[in-house]
């Protein structure tokens, strides 16, 4: 419809378009201005008008979608909320000679998840979430993951560290070793051990790799430095998305998989309190990601392999498989926003709120 | 012998004297009720489609209110769809639609609040419930006017300026017609079908055009055709009609006022198809209304009023009637503009501009007579000239609004 016919035509009107002022004058120009009939006159149903966030969209509610419905997270089997603290240990027990066996199983699957209000996804996910499990682990303890693939396609989980040819991941590397793809129904386990300490991750790496990743076979494996680290509120974050309509480009993104859920359900935090934060950049398809806190500057640790922070800032960038630490404590009560500044990925649903309170 | 066939038509055949209704109607019911148990059974032996629902929308209509779009949106495809959210250029908007899902043929209108800006370009995503993103563009934002007295005034103006002034001019050419002759005459005809045949062409593409922007739901480019086909069946039964008239109104000298008021009916379906489109780029912001556009316009449709005029050069009529002839072929603009402004929809303009051109049609297929030679050729080197003349001219004409 934008585009009539007879665009030439018009066009050929538009060149002396000034000279026949007498429809000139009768055209209902009244309100030719939009920006001038905005302020005069708010439309209708518009009770929040010029109040409400900054980010808030022109009605000024909390979020960028319909107020009338949510994610049915429960029907997901995962909630963004309880992501953020869900640290998985796994299972342990001392080898003989002391050392710390710990064992996670992992089982693909092929899952249908609700990504946005209305908008669902068959997704590829590891023990029914997206992002996967946050695997945690002590530096030099030995690891085992069992991992069954019950999916209908090929996987494999390759993690970040430091480990044999075997225990990559790789198609093609260790399948005479019953490694290599992990064909449908069938499994394998990876031992190796945990090195370096840091903030790494894990996901499949079966090809073709980019979907295989961008369906949501991740998630963040966190090696602690064997002395530990400070007290704090630990928080985990995967920057992701989805590209619902396979243009290799995402219609959606987030942090821990739904756009704009910690802007309707504010991450509470305590004010002074050391919060860090594991952040993780899996977004597929797009080249960088980055993270920016309002009204607060952090320590940040790039992988987490060094105990020392490499910078003071309010602003960081991640491509993709980048990770790090984040430290910092919020000295004022009351709500900041965080969200990539890369803004078109904040407006398609990568923004949140902290709730600081006292 | 003879008995036998006259009682063979009321039924003679042992079956059983049913009525001929009732025989017609018999394999209707059973086909009817063969679909029904089939439907009831849930299509035996068929298992479901495979793969995913085909998911169509299509925009029929935006209108840009302050602070906010109104998408009419229609579904196109075969299966239910259902808009879960709306982005407008990289950014998720809270929309409001009193029903998300649309079945199949069901249209719904989205409220999507957007603080936009006048002059700017702007993508709008549906994303469907299945996550599939369907792109519609806003390539100049401008307010859609609103729909009150002022501006159908406005419209009826220019519907004046480009149909009802420029056909009387050229009707004003009757004098001249007059005095040049039957073999000059002929030549007038002849390019009057020359400028019908050059509308024609330009109303189908035109028409071709608008329907392959629009919903594809009901027919897409078939209703073009099917409009010109229609109304060139409709022409032809009021030719029948005027024809039963024709005796008595050509012993009062008025034969050449059939064929005028034919092509006056014509002329007035293009125009209305002319309406149409200038009403509908108005509405969009697309249309500068200046005085390049009428007198391009003022030209090319002063031609027309010459086509309405030959046929009846010889004895010409009253005042008012030759006025009337002149409204019916000009007016249609008016209302054109209207309906392109206020309700304009893809389907129903290549419903009408096929209707022009079929109407066209019917028009040169009753002025063909009129071109023919003492030899009764219709193809002579005169009228091949005015024909080609009459083509040219609109050619010419037409290239002055489409620069």
């Amino acid at each position: 419809m934008e585009k009539i016919s007879r665009r030439k035509l018009l066009r050929g009107g538009a060149v002396a378009a000034a000279s026949l002022p007498v429809l000139h004058e009768v055209v209902p120009h009244r309100r030719v201005h939009g920006q001038d009939a905005l302020a005069a006159e708010p439309a209708p149903g518009d009770p929040g008008a010029g109040h409400g966030t900054a980010h808030g969209g022109p009605e000024g509610h909390a979020s960028a979608f319909p107020r009338d419905r949510r994610v049915d997270h429960a029907r997901n089997g995962f909630d963004p909320t309880e992501i953020l603290r869900d640290f998985d240990y796994g299972r342990t027990r001392r080898l003989r000679g002391g050392r710390v066996l710990r064992e996670w199983t992992l089982i693909a699957d092929d899952k249908r998840i609700e990504v946005a209000p209305g908008v669902k996804f068959d997704a590829w996910a590891y023990n029914g979430r997206v992002p996967g499990p946050t695997l945690r682990c002590r530096e030099g303890e030995l690891l085992r993951i069992h991992f069954v693939n019950g999916s209908r396609h090929p996987h494999t989980i390759h993690f970040h560290g430091i480990h044999p040819a075997l225990m990559d991941g790789m198609p093609g590397v260790g399948e005479g070793a019953g490694g290599g793809v992990i064909r449908a129904g069938e499994r394998f386990t990876y031992e190796f051990d945990a090195a370096p300490f840091g903030m790494h991750h894990y996901h499949c790496h079966s090809a073709p790799l980019a979907p295989h990743i961008a369906k949501g076979l991740y998630g963040a494996f966190i090696v602690d430095p064997k002395q530990g680290r400070a007290e704090a509120d630990e928080l985990v974050m995967v920057m992701n998305g989805f590209d619902t309509n396979f243009d290799r480009s995402n219609e959606i993104y987030a942090v821990n998989s739904i756009p704009f859920h910690y802007q309707d359900d504010p991450i509470e935090v305590k004010r002074d309190e050391l919060v860090r934060i594991y952040l993780l950049n899996i977004l597929e398809f797009d080249q960088i990601n980055s993270f920016h806190v309002h009204g607060n500057f952090f320590h940040y640790f790039p992988t987490g392999t060094s105990l020392e922070p490499a910078e003071f800032t309010d602003t960081i960038v991640q491509a993709q498989g980048q990770r790090g630490i984040l430290e910092l404590r919020f000295p004022y009560p009351g709500k900041f926003m965080f969200h990539a500044h890369k803004t078109e990925f904040a407006e398609l649903g990568w923004l949140g709120f902290f709730e600081v309170r006292d | 012998m003879e008995a036998r066939s006259e009682s063979h038509p009321a039924g003679e055949l042992p079956a059983g004297r049913m009525p001929v209704w009732a025989l017609g109607l018999i394999p209707l019911a059973l086909i009817a009720v063969a679909l029904a148990a089939f439907a009831g059974l849930g299509a035996p032996g068929l298992g479901e489609r495979r793969g995913p629902p085909v998911e169509e929308l299509a925009v029929e209509r935006t209108v840009l209110e302050p602070g906010r779009f109104v998408l009419t949106v229609r579904n196109d495809g075969p299966d239910a769809v259902e808009v879960a959210q709306v982005a407008v250029n990289d950014g998720y908007v809270p929309f409001t639609a009193t029903d998300r899902r649309l079945g199949r043929l069901a249209s719904e209108k989205l409220t999507v609040p957007y603080d936009w800006v006048e002059g700017e370009a702007y993508e709008i995503v549906l994303l469907t419930s299945t996550g599939a993103a369907i792109t519609h563009a806003v390539d100049a934002a401008v307010e859609t006017p609103d729909s009150d007295l002022g501006f159908f005034g406005l419209m009826a103006l220019l519907g004046l300026y480009v149909g009802v002034i420029p056909v009387t001019l050229g009707m004003l050419w009757l004098p001249f017609v007059r005095r040049i002759g039957a073999a000059g005459l002929r030549i007038l005809m002849a390019v009057t079908i020359g400028l019908l045949a050059f509308l024609a062409l330009d109303a189908t593409l035109e028409g071709l055009e608008v329907v392959a922007e629009g919903s594809q739901a009901f027919g897409g480019a078939a209703l073009v055709l099917l409009g010109a086909g229609a109304s060139f069946l409709a022409m032809a039964a009021v030719e029948a009609v005027m024809d039963a008239r024709r005796e008595r109104a050509r012993a009062a000298g008025a034969g050449g006022l059939h064929l005028a008021t034919l092509v006056a009916v014509g002329i007035g379906l293009h125009n209305l198809g002319e309406g149409l489109a200038i009403g509908s780029a108005y509405a969009v912001g697309a249309l500068a209304l200046g005085a390049f556009l009428v007198i391009g316009f003022a030209i090319h449709n002063t031609t027309e009023g010459l086509a309405i005029i030959a046929p009846v050069a010889a004895r010409p009529p009253g005042l008012a009637r030759l006025i009337a002839l002149g409204l019916v072929a000009g007016a249609p603009a008016i209302l054109g503009a209207w309906i392109g402004a206020a309700a304009f929809n893809a389907s129903l303009a290549a419903f009408l501009l096929g209707a022009g051109a079929g109407a066209i049609v019917a028009v040169i297929r009753q002025l063909v007579p009129t071109i023919r030679d003492g030899e009764g050729r219709a193809l002579h080197p005169a009228s091949i000239a005015g024909i080609a003349a009459g083509v040219a001219v609109l050619y010419v004409t037409g290239l002055l609004v489409s620069v």
